[in-house]
């Protein structure tokens, strides 16, 4: 497979992120002294400098008017403007799914876009798209200054209204005029009647598509204007179109490591753990291009010319851009899909469960690099046990509390795929809905739950998500998926934070070394897969080895 | 709690201001500037006006006369589409490629392009590559009465690279026009 697409997004997004980073601390978290952006924040966001419970109950109350606000909009979507198509009603557990979904920068959709959604309710979730890709930004801005010992973390609404305004509103507007110039549309006309050369009709749906795939790349949110999201030639209408969007994926989320750095005093430490992620973005890439590399096995005995998988992919992205982009929408907490993973090789179909499981190569915009901070802590926690002293991270001591915290983070995730998905498989509830049986059905189930853990909204969309049952339990595993994993942190760091620096001596652990990097992915892959590799072998392994 | 709530719906209105009215705004000012067919759905029209298609849109064609694109999951339907979501080693997809492979009836011998066998993830793919398009170009001659090494000459010469790869690609419907077009 001709390498240039992952070659061309990976070196792009790790180039520009480095200064994307700078740019980001200078947006999110300002020295003082700049009196006219201060006048400005006070007016649009006012509020004080707050400690960290007060800034968790703020991001929370905006999260619930957000959920509010589209809840009723949804509901509300045969009756309210913009509707030139007349889009009727949406069922309750629908909405309700719906509004979680890109509330919690989750992005998982059990309706299809240009089926189901009016203009003004896809407007509903760009607003999402912009607002919960800034909350997650904001709280890793609030975790990086507590560890960086201050005493005040932070203004939630300011903070989010600097990354809504000064980071994501930009980068849209970058990322959209290119898409548009190759061809995404961007009208508020409907659907158009076409009368093709040989006499039939097709329906075209079309919309405000530009603006939409712009901030879902970016967010990284991932939920399409279309029901095959980033595989329809209107979301993705070149190679230069899917390029450009695959580095949105990951840019944001690569630069929020710097940012950290930049804010915590630790550059260094920080090029440690990019170092890690990159690496293991690397291994995912790597190992996807090679597993989609084999021809599609259901084709074996029809003679067909051998090449790449092709089932649910599109042929001007080029052999490497499916798997590439299936490697780092699950890196990242994007999610969208240039390709349908239902249909990758099944070993393929392993890439972005890994990446979801682990949760942490880049992961969200902010989020991901939270989850990594636990990592962190459990990695030097281990380290401290295994000399004998009392761990540290940056200078300061990580006692019960703290651990407890942590570990709790990492338990909540596999807790909250295995559990729902065991039910799921043991009863109708899921095994009623699985598109193709036996192995392939139980990754299908254990995927929907690990995308709506990890916020990320891919899936194998064989699956026949959109009932009562599945919109009620993937909706609620979003919700607890995505606030425990900021507030506990956040407690983590407020905690870590107030303690006094212990001076560094010879004795101490470095966080920015060869050592710590390779202790910290061996962390990550025991704590992080090996809760995860039965549930590996039944499905896609299982999947890979029948014949 | 109530300062917080207040102030938080007050944020709410700024950013959907910001997100959900200015930037979809400027956003369509913008294509409407630099892309103003494309801001449409690059859509191709006949001399009286009526729409044929759009140029990034596969659509449906059954007449052994034109290049037929590749399957589609949803029968080509722009307005509900999605992939076949098949699992590539099983037994549904084994026998929907087994039908496609015999509705193509390429003659024996020759080997089928594997895109002709497998849905889009779209439903939609615009695209063929230059050996899927020119494996249809006897059948497409037969039906017009026509050399095939005229038709073959007119699919290489629509064919276009893309970056990376050494199959060039054919676009469907403007392949289909040119072949209308044919004096």
């Amino acid at each position: 497979m001709s390498m240039v697409v992952p070659g061309a997004v990976l070196i792009l997004a790790v180039g520009l992120s480095w200064p994307l980073g700078w740019y980001l601390r200078w947006a999110l978290d300002p020295p003082p002294g700049c009196a006219w952006r201060e006048r400005w924040e006070q007016r649009l966001a006012p509020g004080d400098e707050e400690t960290w419970p007060r800034y968790g109950l703020a991001l929370l109350v905006f999260n619930a008017v957000m959920l509010g606000a589209v809840v009723v909009l949804l509901a509300c979507q045969q009756w309210l403007p913009l509707n030139p198509d007349g889009k009727g009603p949406l069922t309750a557990s629908l909405v309700f799914h719906t509004a979680v979904s890109f509330v919690t920068n989750t992005n998982l959709q059990h309706y299809s876009g240009e089926v189901m959604l009016s203009y003004l309710s896809q407007l509903a979730l760009q607003w999402l798209q912009f607002v919960s890709a800034a909350t997650g930004l904001a709280a890793l801005t609030a975790i990086a200054r507590a560890l960086a010992g201050r005493q005040t973390v932070g203004c939630f609404r300011r903070d989010l209204l600097r990354a809504t305004v000064l980071v994501l509103l930009p980068l849209a507007l970058l990322l959209a005029a290119p898409l548009a110039w190759q061809g995404v549309p961007m009208t508020w006309q409907g659907a158009v009647e076409a009368r093709t050369l040989e006499g039939v009709t097709q329906t075209i749906a079309r919309g405000p598509v530009a603006a939409f795939v712009a901030i879902k790349q970016l967010g990284p949110n991932g939920g399409g204007f279309f029901g095959p999201n980033s595989c329809h030639p209107f979301e993705n209408p070149t190679w230069l179109s899917n390029v450009l969007s695959c580095l949105a994926i990951v840019l944001l989320a690569m630069a929020s490591t710097w940012m950290f750095g930049r804010i915590t005093g630790r550059p260094r430490h920080a090029t440690a753990l990019f170092a890690v992620m990159l690496a293991f973005m690397l291994a995912k890439v790597g190992v996807a291009t090679a597993t989609e590399a084999p021809p599609t096995r259901a084709l074996a005995g029809l003679n067909a010319t051998v090449g790449p998988n092709l089932e649910g992919k599109e042929l001007r992205f080029g052999a490497a851009a499916g798997p590439t982009w299936a490697a780092v929408t699950t890196a990242t907490s994007n999610g969208s899909v240039n390709c349908m993973h239902d249909s990758l090789n099944p070993l393929t179909g392993l890439v972005p469960l890994t990446g979801m499981w682990l949760n942490m190569v880049f992961g969200g915009v902010g989020v991901g690099m939270i989850n990594l901070v636990v990592y962190i802590v459990t990695a030097a926690f281990l380290a401290g046990m295994m000399v004998g002293r009392t761990p540290e991270y940056l200078g300061r001591k990580v006692e019960t509390r703290e651990m407890q915290l942590a570990i709790g983070v990492l338990l909540l995730h596999p807790a909250l795929i295995l559990l729902p998905a065991a039910l799921f498989c043991a009863t109708p509830l899921g095994r009623a809905t699985v598109a193709n049986p036996g192995s392939h059905g139980l990754t299908e189930i254990v995927y929907e739950f690990t995308s709506a853990a990890a916020n990320n909204g891919s899936g194998f969309e064989g699956l026949g998500d959109n009932t009562l049952p599945w919109n009620v339990a993937t909706g609620l595993v979003m919700l607890l998926a995505r606030y425990l994993p900021i507030l506990l942190p956040l407690a983590m760091a407020g905690s870590l934070g107030q303690k006094r620096l212990v001076a560094e001596t010879a004795g101490t652990f470095r966080t920015d070394t060869l050592t710590f990097g390779l202790l910290l992915a061996a962390t990550i892959l025991i704590i992080g897969a090996l809760l995860f590799l039965p549930v590996a072998v039944l499905g896609p392994v299982a999947e890979h080895l029948a014949r | 709690m109530a300062s917080e709530l207040g102030r938080s719906l007050r944020l709410a209105v700024c950013t959907i201001l910001i997100g959900a009215v200015a930037y979809p705004l400027t956003v369509q000012a913008i294509a409407q500037a630099v892309a103003p067919e494309q801001a449409a759905g690059s859509l191709l029209r006949r001399e009286d006006g009526s729409v044929i298609g759009s140029r990034l849109l596969a659509q449906p064609f059954r007449s052994p006369r034109y290049l037929w694109p590749r399957p589609s999951a949803v029968d080509y339907n722009a307005a509900a589409a999605v992939g076949s979501n098949l699992s590539p080693a099983g037994d549904k997809l084994r026998a929907a490629a087994a039908e496609r492979a015999g509705a193509l009836r390429l003659g024996a011998g020759r080997a089928v392009p594997a895109e002709l066998l497998t849905a889009s993830g779209s439903g939609l793919d615009p695209d063929l590559t230059l050996e899927g398009a020119l494996a249809q170009v006897e059948r497409i001659a037969a039906a017009r009465q026509r050399p095939a090494a005229a038709v073959a000459a007119l699919v290489r010469h629509r064919s276009r690279r893309i970056p990376g790869e050494a199959r060039r690609l054919v676009n469907v419907l403007e392949a289909n026009l040119a072949l209308d077009a044919l004096p």
